[in-house]
């Protein structure tokens, strides 16, 4: 038997394969038992109700996919009193994501949300900050520090901190999520893009601009995961482009202890029960007893710790 | 009908909508832009209503793979004869591989997805009004009602006579069918709305069912506010995940003098007529 089960800091995962926010809600019940997944992580929620961006929401690019959904939110407390209960039958942890846009508000809903059931908080540290020009709190290392620190003030719950590709500081900003308190990093959220009708000119996505998602954005966030796991002690969480095992154990190799899977699930709705499946028979046939033995086991030593760390292409 | 979160049976394990590989059966064009596709399906997602619709997996066909699934209503759903039939425009690069799929091939579909039409019981005389591919949508509509011993009347308007589909279907179904196109110069709202004021005026309509158009939108909700008739709406927009996940196939409501925005995917595709909104 392989052993599937891995740790993000306190809290223990049957199995590292896991839904992204966003991507996944109990309506994927209706295809598969959800308690096969190693935890359930639901879409961002922010304190007040909001109705997300104008449509079309969503645009097809070459092998991967555009959105622009924005956060629309029922609020906290309608998150609390009818969707924490629906997960407490099951036996995976649940992962709640939460936004703000300022420190006030997102500290605000991260005590909120710290109610028995919820086994860890991601917060999505890569949405605009208004006090910062609409700058995302995981642009800087500076507002990073600032708000997990406020965040961590907030909760006693594990916090996995939720970075963004839109920076070019990934080993500063994810050792800054580190010093504030997080206990992990979930690496990363959507590439900011565009895509234009050239027939009628305008946009595809109703908000003009959104973000990329798929397996165009693997290199990207599978870049940031190694330089993540390289430059911090905390557990980090890959996440971008992930639609077949080979693309879980690359990030496995690079760093990550875990994965997310998100766009993938909207192609085929059963990626994710068939990623863990395939991740037990390709450890099995590569002779590993436990998934964390590949974990971190990349082959990089003649690498230059400038080359590990750099931030523009050669 | 909509689903509240709390009512989704999530412990269930017999679910509700199915991801299958289904062979083709046959795959022919009906005429210059419209294809008729026919697979071999399983029973099990061929408990449909109507007015649900498959999310579709289209194939790769000459280097080009459409990444997102394409959302296609209903045309027929037949378990006796383990058949799934779906009618469609070939519009784009997704529609367009959908046409070269060939008999004995198989393509990937997840359904039956959304909610769809009701026919209440004291719903008696019914008026269907749609106009190209919405005739798709609105056919098994057709045959559920007639199959209820209801009086069926549909308006089907097309360009010209030979981009008219389903009359024949309809017909066949005892349906009684109208037929307005733009090359005769009958499709025009003034001429649809003499036409549907004197079915109300000479039999009385209970209920409208529609898709697709502004322009049969806004006539039909007029309609519906002046004789007080009810009605419904089969609404598209262009989805990612089918199935209530990702929030993109959003449609603003208006209800209870506020605007909602419901998924399509999930409490849709088919909404109260008033309540839909001009896009
Ligand atoms: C519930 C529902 C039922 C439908 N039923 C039918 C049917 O029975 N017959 C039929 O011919 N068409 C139907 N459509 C429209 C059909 O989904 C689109 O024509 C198809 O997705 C176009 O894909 P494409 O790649 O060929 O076109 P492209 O324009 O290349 O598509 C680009 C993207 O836009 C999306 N898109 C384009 N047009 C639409 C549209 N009208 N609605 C939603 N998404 C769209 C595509 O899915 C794709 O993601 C239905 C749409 C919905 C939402
Ligand atoms: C439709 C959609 C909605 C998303 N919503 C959120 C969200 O609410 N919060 C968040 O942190 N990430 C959100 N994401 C980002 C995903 O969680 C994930 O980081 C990203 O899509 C990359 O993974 P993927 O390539 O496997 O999809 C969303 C992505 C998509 C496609
Ligand atoms: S398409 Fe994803 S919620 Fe409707």
């Amino acid at each position: 038997m392989v052993d599937l089960a891995v740790k993000i800091g306190s809290v223990a995962l049957k199995n590292p394969i896991m839904p992204a926010s966003g991507t996944f809600t109990e309506d994927l019940a209706g295809v598969f038992d959800l308690d096969l997944l190693g935890a359930h992580v639901t879409k961002t929620i922010t304190p007040e109700k909001r109705i997300g961006n104008p449509t079309p929401r969503v645009c097809e690019v070459q092998g991967s996919m555009l959105n622009s959904i924005g956060i629309p939110s029922k609020g906290v407390d309608h998150f609390v009193r009818e969707i924490v209960p629906i997960y407490q039958k099951f036996s995976a942890p649940l992962i709640v994501s939460i936004s703000g846009n300022t420190m006030d508000e997102f500290a605000r809903i991260c005590e909120k949300v710290s109610v028995p059931g919820v086994a860890a908080i991601e917060v999505n540290i890569s949405c605009p900050n208004i006090e910062e020009d609409g700058k995302a709190f995981a642009m800087r290392p500076s507002t990073t520090l600032r708000v997990m620190k406020v965040l961590r003030g907030a909760t006693d719950l594990p916090l996995w901190a939720k970075l963004t590709p839109n920076t070019g500081e990934t080993p500063d900003v994810a050792r800054a999520a580190e010093s504030g308190g997080a206990d992990a990093l979930v690496v990363s959220n959507t590439l900011l893009s565009m895509a234009i009708d050239v027939k009628t000119r305008k946009p595809k996505l109703g908000n003009l601009m959104g973000g990329l998602s798929g397996p165009a954005l693997k290199p990207i966030s599978l870049r940031m995961a190694y330089q993540c796991a390289k430059s911090v002690n905390i557990p980090v969480i890959g996440c971008g482009g992930i639609e077949t095992v080979e693309d879980v154990v690359e990030y496995l190799i690079a760093g990550a202890s875990a994965v997310q899977v998100g766009t993938a699930t909207f192609v085929n709705p059963t990626t994710m029960p068939r990623l863990i499946d395939d991740l037990r028979a390709w450890l099995f046939a590569e002779k590993f007893q436990s998934v964390n033995d590949l974990i971190g086991s990349v082959r990089d030593d003649e690498a230059a710790d400038s080359v590990v760390f750099m931030e523009a292409a050669p | 009908m909509t689903y509240t979160r709390a009512e989704f049976p999530i412990e269930s394990h017999s679910a509700p909508f199915h991801e299958v590989d289904c062979q083709v059966k046959s795959n022919e064009a009906i005429n210059d832009e419209y294809y008729l596709l026919i697979l071999n399906a399983p029973p099990e997602i061929l408990d449909c209503k109507p007015g649900q619709f498959f999310h579709l997996l289209c194939p790769s066909k000459d280097g080009r793979s459409p990444y997102l699934r394409r959302p296609m209503s209903i045309y027929g759903y037949f378990p006796d004869k383990g058949e799934l039939h779906f009618l469609y425009k070939a519009v784009g690069e997704g529609t367009r591989t959908m046409a070269q799929l060939e008999a004995g091939e198989r393509l990937n579909v997840l359904g039956p997805l959304g909610s769809g039409f009701t026919i209440r019981d004291e719903w008696q005389n019914l008026l269907i009004v749609a106009r190209g591919v919405g005739l798709a949508t609105l056919a098994p509509l057709a045959q559920e009602a007639l199959r209820k011993g209801k009086n069926l009347t549909a308006i089907c308007s097309a360009r010209s006579p030979e981009m008219l589909m389903s009359v024949e279907r309809f017909r066949a179904l005892g349906a009684n069918v109208l037929t307005v196109t733009d090359s005769e110069g009958t499709s025009g709202v003034d001429d649809l709305e003499g036409l549907i004021e004197s079915r109300i005026a000479q039999s009385g309509v209970d209920v409208f069912y529609t898709c697709g158009s502004n322009r049969l939108l806004k006539l039909l909700q007029r309609l519906g506010a002046k004789h007080g008739i009810a009605g419904e709406i089969a609404l598209e927009q262009q989805m990612a995940c089918g199935i209530g996940m990702c929030q993109c196939c959003v449609r603003s409501l208006r209800r209870g003098g506020e605007i909602v925005y419901e998924r399509v995917c999930k409490e849709g595709p088919v909404f109260d007529l008033q309540e839909a909104m001009e896009w």
